[in-house]
This record gives structure tokens, sequence and C-alpha cells, in this order.
């Protein structure tokens, strides 16, 4: 791994035409700037793993569902009721 | 085609099923062929992988619990599908059902958006910090109905 050292304001630049430059210091963390090309991504990783560790997790679900209008049954709504807002619970 | 499934075992499907994902779903980016099915249950569906049976994602649309839902990524990320007009994008989240199902979360950070014209699909990165990776939908989905 390429390992540079930079003030704030100081720039990187990757390829032609992505720029990364320090844009604060503060204890430990470091803001940065990042100026690329609209079909660039630029993710936080946590955001990346987050998203692989949740599909793990929904690739695992067991391969029979409930009846949609059965996650409800307890609800004080009841799906059969009609979404006047006027129901009182007594 | 005849395919083996999750949740449904051996199964015909149409060609016009077959979902191709040129980047598969993150963390399985090696499974790239997928077979689009209606669940017995609306409003689920369930994404099979053609070449791992036992691999099926259970998808809805999210706008079913939440109806204010937007669909903000790279523009890339809809080129690599080759959508032109919004006509022809589909727009998924992925569920995660644990064993007490009314606590079923969908993935609204990273949706899955298909060309259904083209049968492409790809599991995009939404750029919009109100869409997060775990949403209960009994719960959001209550609170709408109010």
């Amino acid at each position: 791994m390429l390992v540079l050292a930079r003030r704030i304001n100081e720039r990187i630049i990757i390829g032609d035409n992505i720029y990364v430059s320090v844009v604060d210091i503060k204890g430990d963390q470091v803001k940065l700037g990042i100026d690329a090309p609209a079909q660039i991504k630029v993710y936080r990783q946590e955001v990346y793993d987050a998203i692989q560790e949740e599909n793990r997790k929904a690739a695992r679900s067991q391969g029979t569902l409930p009846a949609f209008d059965s996650l409800f049954d307890k609800n004080s709504k009841k799906p059969a009721d009609p979404a006047d807002g006027t129901k009182h619970n007594s | 085609m005849r395919i083996r499934s999750k949740p449904f075992g051996e199964i015909d499907i149409d060609e016009r099923q077959r979902i191709f994902f040129p980047f598969g779903i993150l963390g399985f980016e090696h499974l790239k062929e997928y077979a689009l099915m209606d669940a017995s249950q609306p409003p689920f569906f369930w994404l099979q992988s053609l070449d791992v049976p036992d691999i099926a994602f259970i998808l809805i649309d999210p706008h079913v619990f939440r109806p204010d839902y937007e669909v903000k990524v790279v523009d890339s990320d809809l080129s690599d599908i080759a959508v032109q007009s919004t006509e022809e994008l589909i727009v998924f989240s992925i569920v995660t059902v644990p064993d007490d199902h009314r606590l079923m979360t969908a993935n609204l950070q990273g949706p899955v958006l298909i060309n259904r014209d083209k049968r492409l699909g790809r599991q995009s990165i939404s750029l919009d910090p109100r869409w997060q990776v775990r949403h209960f939908i009994v719960e959001e989905l209550a609170s709408i109905k109010g």
C-alpha cells in the first residue's frame, strides 16, 4: 500500500481526474474532500460492509414466508379494519 | 426451463423470469444468474439463484411500506443495466426474515434495481442517508396506516 503524508489543504491525484484533499483534522478524525467524476462511486467502507452482511443474513432466511396480513395479527390494528382513523379502544 | 429453487423445489420458469446480474449481489458477487418469481404470499417476490439452489432472496417493493421511497443512486449503476427510462426500471428491497416474522426488515440502502425489458439487475447503494440497511416493515407499515 502506498502511504503518503499530507497536511491540511494538500491534495493527492488518483488517475487523471480524482482529487482527494485533507479538509480538516480534529483529534483522531480526518475530513477528506473527494472530487471525482460522477461515474466514480465513493462510499464509506462500513456502508458496503453492512449491505454485504445484511445480504448474507437475508440469504439465510427460511424458504417459507408468512401470509403478509398475518404479520399484523398481534398488532393493535387488524388489516381488516378500515383505515379511517375512527377506531377507539375500549 | 426447469430449475431447482429454495422455496418451491423443482419448478418451471419462463425465460422472461431470468435476470442477469453482471456484478452479482453484494457478498455474492460470483452468482450472476437469477430467476424472479412471485412468492405465494404477495407482496413478496423471490430472487432465486440459478447457480446455487439454496441461495434465494426475498424481495419486496419498498413502496408497499414506504410510499415516500425514492431511488437515488449514481448514474453508472443505472447505465450498468442499460436503463434509459424509468419505465424500464423496477426497484426492490431485499428482506431479512428472522424467526419472529413480525421483525422482518427490508434493506432500503442497498436497493435491487432491475431493468425489466433487458432483464438485467444490479444491487446499488442509495446516496440518500434516509434509507438504511434495516427498516422494520411491519412497524413502518403500521405507522403509515396510522
